[in-house]
Order: structure tokens, then sequence, then C-alpha cells
């Protein structure tokens, strides 16, 4: 009897006969040119500056560059504030994307406009955005200092708001996407089986958009780590407290070019190494 | 949204078992009102064209839809306010909508654990439903390597786990084709057999309908035009839609004795002895066909009529037709060849009195 | 290494041309403007005032900005047919543009030691001048709250204090004033450059910064300025000089004399510059 059942078949209506194994069409056959050009300009484009840097980078003092603890001390902090800064986007920003794409009030349009803002705002912009507003005479930041004796400017959490200020809108753009595209009924289905909204989020939505997320998450991740502007307008920059390495390569830039080189190199090596590990872990499977 | 008629009903014993639902939802251009009762063991079908108000209906029951008016009791309690998550309610959707990142055995425990059964318990208890449904073997796999009539199982199993009081089933046979179709029909009909509370199964094929169902409800433009058994309904149908289905040739009119007269004008001769506002039907097999006037016969129920439409049924020929009186006619292609008909000729048409079927409208 | 640098340079400089030639066409004037500036920047050093025409790059330190654009606009109308375009950022990030190969006539720096970046690569024309100095000055908080009278006073714990990077002129010369008077002082925070740190004070987010003379004088009464004896020990020279590749030399003379005139200085001085 199960027999005649055939897999695949719960995959909806079928059309046609059955997909015939693609030879020579796929893979490895032929690609129009006017997609392989643009796409090897681009990718030119792309890696080009990079390579430059590798082949301008003074090779022979770069262990002498790196040996400094204010290096290594920027980049844990980098790595730190990013990971924070990603983490607390997840957690604030995954509901916000929710809130979005799947509850309906008036506004709903604009204020997803207002989300994308900090895109388009120099981070510079930002910066002094997150000192009047969180600062130590901002509009909130007055009552966070005097109730609670908070002071956020100049300090590692400071470079964690100013990091998640500018990358939170990667994640909500990126798992609202998602969230768009996920159907809303396996939400439904769980609720006919008891779960909550919470629970049917939780259990049943967020792993279908798992990969929407992974990707807003190493969008977020990564443009955290790049942070600069908010950072050093917001937080300030002080070594091992608020200097990441965006602000230790700008400041390095100003007398040492070189220095600048290799701690840029450090950046990117990690970043790679960071992206490349979690692509292969996390953003498979799904 | 206004007050759900609360008072109005509440003379009705707590302890009532089954379900006692008056579904009203209205969304502007379509409104639903219908009204569907049965007892626990009881096997309802809905029955309609698409966009008769069906899923609409399914969707209210489930909470997922709020009522506009009407009530919502199941087993003597109120549901009309209760949320989805809470209700007893089971739903096998029309494409299953299993999760896909959970195995077969995790969709089944899904319910139970949501309702606070421990982990181990809930494995256990999904792991009995799919042996019930002969899936013990696919336990561990992900839905998308089930084909669509283990799917459809799983689908049943993960709906049963929950112990709901009222099972909904939308379009269950939709998805499969028509070689599975026969088979899961065969098992869901078991199963359905063996549920002991009420279920409620949507669906546009008369065929399912008959088979699953202890009773079916036709539900048209968002009401219920007749409900009854599956024979009385195939015996007796009260609307073109219905007759349709069940392939019967229905007319309408004031009964005088043994003679209807249509509403259109012609008249039928029927072996009931009948009063007022009738139902006549007769199926297209108990037409014959002439093509010139036959002598002799008896001139009643005898009609001059045009071929509109010619389509194959297998080894029959279903011929259309229009004139005095529209009709649907069954005849062999030997037959058909034998007259020459082709869309334009003229026939007569003739049906014995016997084999029509006249009752009460 | 050097020499690919220098292909990389003049590959600059060609494009920088053609990007001139195309911004001199699309501005309909006609292209002997410019063969003409090149003229008379080959035939240098014949006699005083010629007619001056053309365009003269200017990169300056950004704390020159309200002075040299006045400045500009001054040389613009003494010499009709003359463009001053300006350049400002911070002195570093300058010389790195020049040393790259950036199309520029004079630069202005905010120290010796940038001003050597240039001068170290031949990039510059004769020896830099010193046209101003700079001192530092302690801007506070309006009204000064913390009562804050000297160098020492910025050591009171409690006190947030910004500094400029040690890597930017302001940064090095408050250390060295720091070191001269044996104090040690922990900031709230390195700041990239003289703005960053007086805009934390202005914004109420440090109680004081230690900043340049000029710049507390062009922030107004945001904030207030207070002068310390130590900081005549950390006086910073700005120097100016003609670059060596510079498109438009006379011009550029022209514009430096300008500035080191009586005219130029009084500009300079009511910023909060000092003589040299």
């Amino acid at each position: 009897m199960t027999s005649l059942d055939e897999p695949g078949a719960a995959a909806g209506p079928r059309t046609g006969p059955p997909r015939r194994r693609r030879v020579g069409t796929g893979g490895r056959g032929r690609v129009p040119l006017p997609l392989l050009l643009p796409g090897l300009v681009a990718l030119a484009f792309l890696l080009l500056p990079l390579l430059a840097l590798l082949v301008r980078a003074p090779w022979g003092s770069l262990p002498d560059q790196l040996s400094s603890t204010e290096v290594w001390q920027a980049l844990q902090l980098s790595l730190v504030t990013a990971t924070a800064a990603t983490a607390v986007s997840l957690v604030l920003g995954v509901p916000l994307a929710w809130l979005l794409a799947r509850t309906d009030f008036p506004g709903r349009g604009f204020l997803r406009a207002l989300v994308t803002l900090p895109l388009v705002l120099p981070p510079v912009v930002g910066g002094v955005a997150l000192l009047l507003a969180l600062g130590r005479n901002g509009v909130i930041g007055k009552f966070l200092d005097s109730w609670f004796g908070i002071t956020l400017p100049f300090t590692t959490t400071g470079v964690v708001i100013a990091e998640a200020f500018v990358a939170m809108p990667f994640l909500v753009i990126s798992v609202e996407g998602t969230l768009r595209a996920a159907d809303p009924r396996f939400e439904e289905a769980a609720t006919t089986l008891g779960a909550s909204r919470f629970t049917a989020f939780r259990r049943v939505t967020l792993p279908l958009i798992a990969p929407g997320v992974a990707a807003g998450s190493v969008l977020a991740w990564a443009r955290a780590l790049g942070e600069f502007g908010a950072t050093i307008t917001f937080a300030g920059n002080f070594p091992g407290r608020t200097q990441t390495m965006p602000l230790a390569v700008y400041l390095a830039l100003q007398n040492d070019p070189d220095a600048a080189i290799s701690l840029s190199l450090v950046l990117l090596a990690v970043s790679i190494a960071v992206l490349a590990g979690l692509r292969d872990r996390w953003m498979t499977g799904a | 949204m206004t007050d759900i008629d609360a008072p109005r009903t509440d003379l009705r014993k707590a302890g009532d078992e089954g379900l006692d639902a008056h579904l009203v939802v209205d969304r502007g251009s379509f409104r639903l009102d219908v009204t569907l009762t049965a007892a626990p063991g009881d096997v309802v079908a809905l029955l309609g064209p698409n966009g008769a108000g069906k899923t609409t209906a399914l969707r209210a029951l489930a909470g997922l839809a709020p009522l506009t008016d009407g009530h919502l009791r199941l087993d003597g309690t109120a549901l009309e306010r209760t949320p989805p998550e809470s209700r007893p309610v089971g739903v096998v959707f029309q494409d299953y909508l299993l999760f896909p990142h959970l195995s077969a055995l995790e969709n089944v425990a899904f319910g139970p654990r949501c309702q606070g059964v421990p982990k181990a318990e809930a494995r256990t208890q999904a792991a009995a439903w799919l042996d019930r449904m002969g899936l013990a073997a696919h336990a561990g796999a992900k839905p998308r390597r089930l084909s669509g009539g283990q799917a459809q199982r799983v689908a049943l199993a993960r709906a049963l786990a929950t112990r709901p009081r009222l099972l909904l089933l939308d379009e269950p046979l939709a998805a499969l084709d028509a070689r599975t179709r026969l088979d899961v029909r065969a098992q869901l009909r078991r199963h359905l057999a063996e549920f002991e509370a009420v279920a409620v199964l949507v669906t546009h094929d008369p065929l399912d309908a008959m088979v699953l169902a202890d009773r079916l409800v036709v539900i048209e433009h968002g009401q219920v035009v007749q409900e009854g058994t599956p024979a009385d309904i195939a015996r007796r149908p009260r609307t073109d839609y219905i007759a349709h289905l069940v392939g019967l040739n229905l007319y309408r009119g004031q009964a005088q004795g043994h003679t209807v007269r249509l509403d259109t004008g012609p008249a039928i001769t029927i072996t009931e002895d009948l009063t007022g506002p009738v139902f006549v039907a007769f199926p297209p097999s108990a037409v014959t066909l002439f093509r010139d006037r036959p002598t002799g016969a008896s001139a009643r129920n005898l009609w001059r009529c045009e071929v509109t439409g010619l389509e194959t049924h297998g080894d029959q020929i279903r011929a259309a037709l229009g004139g005095e009186l529209p009709l649907a006619a069954d005849l062999t292609t030997v037959a058909a060849a034998e007259l020459e008909l082709s869309p334009g000729a003229a026939v007569w048409a003739t049906v014995k009195a016997t084999q029509t079927h006249a009752y009460p409208a | 290494m050097t020499r690919s640098v220098r292909r990389t340079r003049r590959m600059l400089q060609v494009a920088g041309a053609g990007a001139a030639a195309l911004m001199a066409l699309s501005a309909c004037s006609s292209s002997s403007d410019s063969d003409k500036s090149k003229d008379t920047s080959a035939s240098s050093g014949s006699s005083a005032s010629p007619k001056l025409s053309g365009d003269v790059t200017v990169f300056a330190a950004a704390s020159l900005q309200e002075s040299f654009t006045t400045l500009g606009k001054e040389f613009e109308k003494q010499h009709p047919g003359t463009k001053v375009n300006f350049n400002f950022g911070g002195s570093d990030t300058l010389a790195a543009s020049i040393t790259g190969g950036a199309p520029a006539d004079v630069f202005a720096a905010a120290s010796p030691k940038t001003m050597k970046i240039v001068t170290a690569k031949n990039d510059a024309v004769g020896t830099p001048a010193t046209f101003v100095r700079n001192q530092l000055e302690i801007a506070t908080l309006p009204g000064n709250p913390h009562k804050v009278a000297s160098l020492k006073d910025l050591t009171k714990s409690g006190l947030k204090v910004v500094l400029c990077d040690k890597t930017v002129p302001c940064g090095a010369a408050a250390q060295k004033a720091l070191d001269a008077s044996g104090l040690k002082l922990t900031p709230a925070s390195y700041e990239q450059d003289v703005k960053g740190a007086l805009n934390k004070v202005e914004l109420k987010e440090a109680d004081a910064a230690v900043v340049y003379k000029t710049d507390v004088h062009a922030a107004g009464d945001k904030v207030a300025g207070v002068e310390f004896p130590e900081s005549s020990k950390a006086i910073n020279d700005y120097p100016i000089v003609l670059l060596k590749n510079a498109p438009n030399a006379e011009a550029a003379k022209a514009f430096m004399a300008l500035v080191q005139s009586a005219e130029g200085q009084k500009v300079l001085s009511q910023a909060g510059f000092l003589k040299p």
C-alpha cells in the first residue's frame, strides 16, 4: 500500500513529468556572458583594493607592528563588542522584525522606513544623535545619570550601543524579509496544536527563518566590526576600553600608514576566518 | 464585533456532548452563516463549491477566524472567545503544514509538548500514534522525505495526538494524486471511524464526502442549502450544484397527483402521488434518445431537444441537451454513432415515470 | 617599492589632470585657461606681478578653515579670474594625500612633524615657513563650573577630560605640556582630532578638553577657555609650503604671500592664532 505512495507527493500538486536529471545545463554548463562578465568585474572591483592592501603590506615589519599589546587589545575589544552588538541586535531586532512583518497597525510602512534610517545616516551623525539621546546631558541619558548614575559615553557599553545602532537595521531588514517570505500558516498550525503565539514563534517560526536570521546576524556582525564613526563619536577612543580596531587603524593612519595597513590586515584575516567558519557551520543546513 | 448571543442559549445544559455551532463570519462582501451540530463519533462533511465558505467555517471552528456573531459550544463549553491554542480542536490542513525542521516524530510530539507533557512521555505518545498510522519506520524522517500519503497520516497523527474533542480536516485528500488518494481515503475512513469525538471535514469532492462522512452539510454562498446522510442527498438533491455533483437531472415544479408542472413550462409524469412544490430527479442513464419521434410510445415524458454538447465518460457518452427541457443523457458510444449525434442535432428524449424520483421541495 | 609608489603617484596626477580638464570643459571655459596657467608655472622666476589666473588648490589643516576661507575670498577679490579651492582636513591625512599624488599647490600643516612627511618625500619646493603658531588652551563647560584654573586641575578625580590622540598634533602638544609639568592625566578618551575633543565639551559629555586657542575661539560661548602657563612649552608651529608638482605655482606663491602679509596675519590673529 505504501508502495503506491511516491516521495515528494506531499509537496503539493505535481506538474509535468518527473524532473529529468540535468545533464550539461547545470553546474559547469555554459554561463551566459552577460552575467559572467559583469560578475567578474564586480569580483575584481571588490577584491582589488584588498589585494592592494596585501601587496603593499609591510611584511618585513609586520611582526613588530603586531607585537604591541594595544593591537591585540583593540582586536579583542572589537570582537567582543561586535559580538555583543550582534547579540543585542538579535534580542531586540528579531522581535521588531516580527512586529513589522506579522502585525498590522497604522503607520507600519512609515515605521519600517524609520528603522532603516541608521543605514543612511552618516555614522558620525548617528554618534552625535546617540550622544544627544543617551549622553550625560542627553534626552534620556540625563535621567540614566541622575537616577542610576549610569553614563554611557566613553564606556565599552557605549561602544556596543553605537555598534548596535548602526548594525541592527541590517538584521531587522534581513529577518523581516525572511519572515514575509515564510508561510504564516505554520504559526497557525502550531496554535491549533496548543502553542501560544510566542511558543509558535520560538519553536516553529524561528527555526524556519533561521537562515535569514543567520544571514542578518553575519551582516550585522560585520557592520559592527567595521564600525568607526558612531563609535568614536559616542564612545570616544581609549585603548582597552573603547578603542576598537577601526579606531586604532584610523589613528595609526595619521602618522604611520604601514602600521595602519598591518592592523587592517589583522582585522581582515580575523573577520574572514570568523565568517568562513560560521558559513560552514551555521548558514548551511537549512 | 458584536457581542455573541450569550444569554439566548444559556438554556443548554452543561454536559451536552458534541458540537453545537452557529457560525457567523461577516467580511463585508462575503457573509458566512452556518449552523452545525454533531454528536460525538459523528463525521460531518462540509461540501460545497470553491468560495462557498467551507474553509472559513473550518477556520472559525478552529479559532483562526473570529466569529462576527453566533456561538460555538463543544461538549457544553462555550469556545467563542477561546484562542485557538486553548481549544480542544485538532486540525489537519489541506497541505498538512508539517513543520519542515522537525522529524515526523517531533511533529506529532509537538502538540503534547505544548500541553505540558514531559518530553520523553510526549515522544512515547508520538511514537505510538505513528505506529497506529503504520509509520513507525518513518518516525525520524523529515517531512520532505515523506510521500504525500505518509505526510497526510503524520498530519492526522499530529492532530489526534492532542486528543481533540473536535477534529477538523481541510480537503484532506486534495493534495494527493489519484492513485494515492484511493488508499489514503480508505485509511482515513478507518481512522475517522475509530475517532470517538466529532470530526468535521471540508471537501469539494462528493466522493470523499460520501465515503468519509456520516452526514453531509452542503454550503453554497455561505449558507447551508441541504444536509442529510450521503444516500439521502444523493437521492434527493435540492440544488443544481448537488444534482450536478451526484450526476442527476433535477427539476423543481408544482405537483398535482402524478404530474409535475415545471416552473419553466413542460410537465413530468411521476409515480408518486404528490401535491404542492416538489423536486423531480432522474439519472442521465434513465433517458432514452430517438432521432425521430417514437411512435406507439406514450406521449408522456417525451420532449423535443437539441444536442448542445457531447462528452466521453469511459465507454459512455454524456449528451447535454437543450430545448424544451434541458437535461443530461447517457448512452453508449454505439448508440451515439447510430443516432449520428452531433452538436445541433435534433432528438427526442423520453424518461419512464418509474425512473423518476419526486420529493417535496 | 619606491618606484611603484612613484608610478602610482604619476598615474594619479594624470588622472587628476584629466579630471581638471574635464571640469574645465564642462564649465564651458576655454581649455586655454589651464594651458596658460601651465605655461606661467613653467616660466616661473620671471618678473613680479604677472597676471594671475586659474585655480589654486590649498590643502590646509582643519583648524585653519575659518581664517583661510576668509583669506581665499580676499585673494579672489584681489586677483580676478582666480579661484582658491580648499581641502581642509587632519594634517596627517592631507600629507598622506599629497605624498600619494594629490594635485595640490600649497600645503599648510598644523605641525612641523606632519610637514616633514611631505618634505621627506621631496614633494615640497624650498623650506616650509612658519606662518602662525597655535597655543593650547583648556576648554571647559560654559562658566567653568568645575573651577578649572590650571593643567593640574584636570587631574582631579571625577573630572571627565578628553585629549586629542597622541598621533594628532594637538594630542602630541598636550602630552608635551603634561610631561613638562610632570603631570599624569588619564582622559576619558583620546579623540581623533581637535574638533572631536571640542565637540565632547560642547555637548557636555566631557567636562574639559585640551585644545587650541583657535578652537576655543571658534566655539564661541559654547565653551569657556582657560589659559595655562604650561602651554608655552608646547606651542605648535604651522608651516606652509609650495608643492613641487603644483599645477599653478605662480598663484600659489601669491596666496602664500597673502597669508604671511600683515593683512593675512590680522585675519589669522582674529581667529586666535599667535604671530610666528
